[in-house]
């Protein structure tokens, strides 16, 4: 077990130092961002003080180290625009993109789960077929449309829900979270299902195609024929099994939604790390732009590693290979 | 025939298709004993599984019982409840099935399955249940059984793992355990070594078994009984050593005929002609009239089933052959293991 951690851990290690020279070079390569650093009135005498004091007359390879050293020391720059430090930034803005990607992942599983087993368990019921229109929907109705109608809805029709923003937040063990007060909670709650929905398509067709394999499994009929009681065969034997496939895809899914919350961060003016993303590309923002991209690879990396653990715990089969 | 534990009548299972409805059962009937083998007998797609399964109301849709009885010590469980008659699986009839490395659920631990086995029908604590489970494991001969509890089932190999389910079945000593070809996947000496575990239980615990198998070699080790299936009926039946030593039906003979272990080393194996019809195109009349050495236009209708030797034996034949002159079959009664 501790060498299969040890193993994975440099390979989590190798994985991010090679994407940061990817994301390093690729953002390297577009535009210029002095151009929309400096004034295009300034003269030539200052634009080429600025290239120097930022580095940019530096060649490639020696910019990438310098970026690299500082990187291990915890330094990615200040922001061009906000005049901060990069990480101070985007560490601020993690708050509510963590918690809005939660909620959307505690609202898909808590529905999609059980409705996935449902729907697997009697595929032929109306219910079902129901349940399985509503994954489609979830599918492929494109995020920002639901998005929108939502607001029209429930916002501006019937007035129920705020229509954007983020709550008053409170500091719990010194991160902001505001899904402590009725406020906070109406500024989620559509976010939040907007969010979900996507995931909540995906979990209600990976539980019921997990449900209909191991339902047809040869123990499922040996449990049967000990008599076990159908609560028994599906609690036991079934629920662990489906798992699995879950736990991947949940954590791929959870990895995406914190990076790429962007359209419904947008949408519902969620004042996350998506919507910081979109503002820094727009104007070039070269060392949020990385020090973003390199946190997300630490993030799928973490979450895989993760992902992986877990699977040794639910399936034995993987835990002895990992140990061997 | 009071010890009679099984008395299967007339049993009849239909499947419905896209192609059409078909019985994959059609008809059958055999009596199981107390502490006997009965050996069930066929090509593959015959019914046996399909047997197996209807006698323990395992059919699931498209398949339905649409026809007979099925008597667990004289209680027709076709006609119980769904909850009763899952009361009854498990604890007075059990099953076990082929393939060792599916029969059992891959992610929970021997002892996590076997003890849910024992709570579903007893109220135990978790260590009582444990307990017992590791008692079963003694039972069919596994060595420390107190640690195999603890493991999963790859860990162990297909053998261990047939004993374990085996073991399974037998928690709560049911009357009957119906086993569906649970030595096909292992080899010949782990084989041997069940069969012979088998034989004991059923000797010294009175559990009668139901031993499907497409094997007639393992009949004739292991079985009191023989019923040979084809086409959805059984078409002979007998005891084992009588229908092995002479047969009545074509069918049967052919079966043996191709069986290695019982020729001279070296002997060229004949094999039955042709192959099964797939059960919707089953011929009219015989269903093994196409493949077989003495069918005549007589054959063109359904045989009626015939008994012999004062019921003890039957066969669904018009011309079945007629008995070895080398071989007494009144004689057999007294050699089969199941009148002692
Ligand atoms: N679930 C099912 N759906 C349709 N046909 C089935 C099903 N199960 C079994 N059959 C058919 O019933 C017949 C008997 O099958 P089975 O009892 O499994 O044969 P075997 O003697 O090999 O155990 C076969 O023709 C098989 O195709
Ligand atoms: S009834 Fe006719 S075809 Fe069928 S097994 Fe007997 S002899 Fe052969
Ligand atoms: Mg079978």
């Amino acid at each position: 077990m501790i060498g299969f951690l040890i193993q994975r851990l440099l390979q989590a290690i190798a994985v991010v130092f090679v994407m940061s020279l990817i994301v390093f070079v690729g953002v390297y390569a577009i535009g210029n961002p002095i151009d929309v650093l400096i004034d295009p009135a300034a003269d030539q005498a200052l634009r080429e003080a600025l290239i120097r004091q930022y580095g940019f007359d530096q060649p490639l390879p020696v910019q990438y180290l310098t970026f690299l050293g500082n990187m291990l020391t915890g330094d990615f720059g200040q922001s061009f625009v906000y005049r901060l430090p990069v990480l101070d930034l985007i560490l601020s803005r993690l708050p509510a993109t963590l918690e809005l990607a939660l909620s959307a992942m505690v609202i898909a599983t808590v529905l999609g789960i059980p409705l996935g087993i449902w729907a697997g368990y009697k595929p032929d019921a109306v219910s079902s077929k129901l349940i399985m229109g509503l994954s489609v929907l979830g599918f492929s109705v494109p995020t920002f449309w639901v998005g929108l109608l939502l607001i029209m809805l429930f916002a501006i029709e019937l007035g129920w829900l705020p229509s954007g923003g983020r709550g008053p937040t409170q500091e719990i063990l010194g991160v902001d979270v505001s899904i402590f007060s009725w406020e906070g909670l109406s500024h989620l709650a559509l976010p939040a299902f907007n969010l979900a929905l996507f995931k909540l398509g995906l979990l209600i067709r990976l539980a019921r195609a997990g449900m209909i394999e191991v339902m047809s499994s040869d123990f499922v009929r040996f449990a049967r024929a000990q008599g076990l009681p159908e609560r028994q065969v599906v609690g036991l034997h079934v629920l662990k099994n489906i798992s699995i496939p879950i736990v991947t895809v949940f954590g791929l899914e959870f990895g995406s939604t914190l990076a790429f919350a962007v359209v419904t961060e947008t949408i519902f003016t969620w004042p996350g790390m998506g919507k910081l993303i979109i503002d820094s590309i727009m104007v070039l923002d070269r060392p949020v732009m990385v020090a973003y991209l390199i946190l997300v690879v630490v993030l799928f990396v973490t979450i895989n590693l993760v992902v992986d653990l877990v699977y040794g715990q639910l399936d034995p089969r993987i835990r002895t290979k990992g140990a061997a | 025939m009071s010890d009679v534990v099984l008395s299967v009548q007339g049993l009849a299972t239909a499947f419905a298709t896209r192609a059409g409805s078909f019985k994959a059962v059609d008809g059958v009937s055999f009596d199981v004993r107390r502490g006997e083998v009965v050996g069930l007998v066929g090509e593959s797609g015959s019914g046996k599984s399909v047997t197996g399964y209807s006698i323990l109301g395992l059919i699931e849709p498209p398949g339905q019982i649409v026809g007979g009885r099925v008597l667990l010590e004289g209680e027709d469980l076709l006609a119980l409840s769904p909850d009763k008659l899952r009361r009854m699986r498990g604890a007075r009839v059990a099953m076990v099935f082929q393939d060792p490395m599916m029969t059992l659920n891959p992610v929970l631990k021997i002892g996590t399955q076997m003890a849910a086995a024992v709570r579903a029908h007893d109220r135990v604590s978790k260590a009582q249940a444990l307990a017992r489970a590791r008692d079963a494991l003694g039972t069919v001969g596994i060595p420390s059984p107190e640690e195999r509890l603890d493991a999963y089932p790859h860990q162990l190999s297909g053998g261990m793992r047939q004993r374990v389910a085996i073991a399974t079945a037998l928690l709560h000593s049911p009357s009957v355990i119906i086993a569906d070809e649970p030595t096909t996947a292992l080899d010949v000496s782990i084989q041997g070594q069940i069969l012979a575990e088998v034989r004991r239980l059923a000797d010294e615990t009175g559990t009668a078994f139901v031993w499907i198998t497409h094997d007639l070699a393992v009949v004739s080790s292991l079985a009191d009984e023989v019923c040979v299936m084809y086409a959805g009926r059984i078409v002979e039946r007998g005891p084992a050593e009588a229908v092995i030593a002479s047969p009545r039906h074509p069918y049967t003979q052919g079966l043996l005929a191709s069986v290695p272990s019982l020729h001279e080393p070296g002997e060229r194996l004949p094999q039955v002609p042709g192959s099964a019809p797939p059960p919707m195109e089953r011929p009219e009349g015989c269903a093994f009239r196409p493949r077989c050495p003495r069918a005549t236009d007589a054959c063109l209708v359904d045989p009626v089933i015939q008994t012999y030797d004062g019921e003890r034996r039957a066969a669904l034949c018009h011309h079945p052959i007629e008995p070895d002159a080398a071989w007494n079959t009144s004689s057999t009664s007294t050699a089969s293991r199941s009148a002692s």
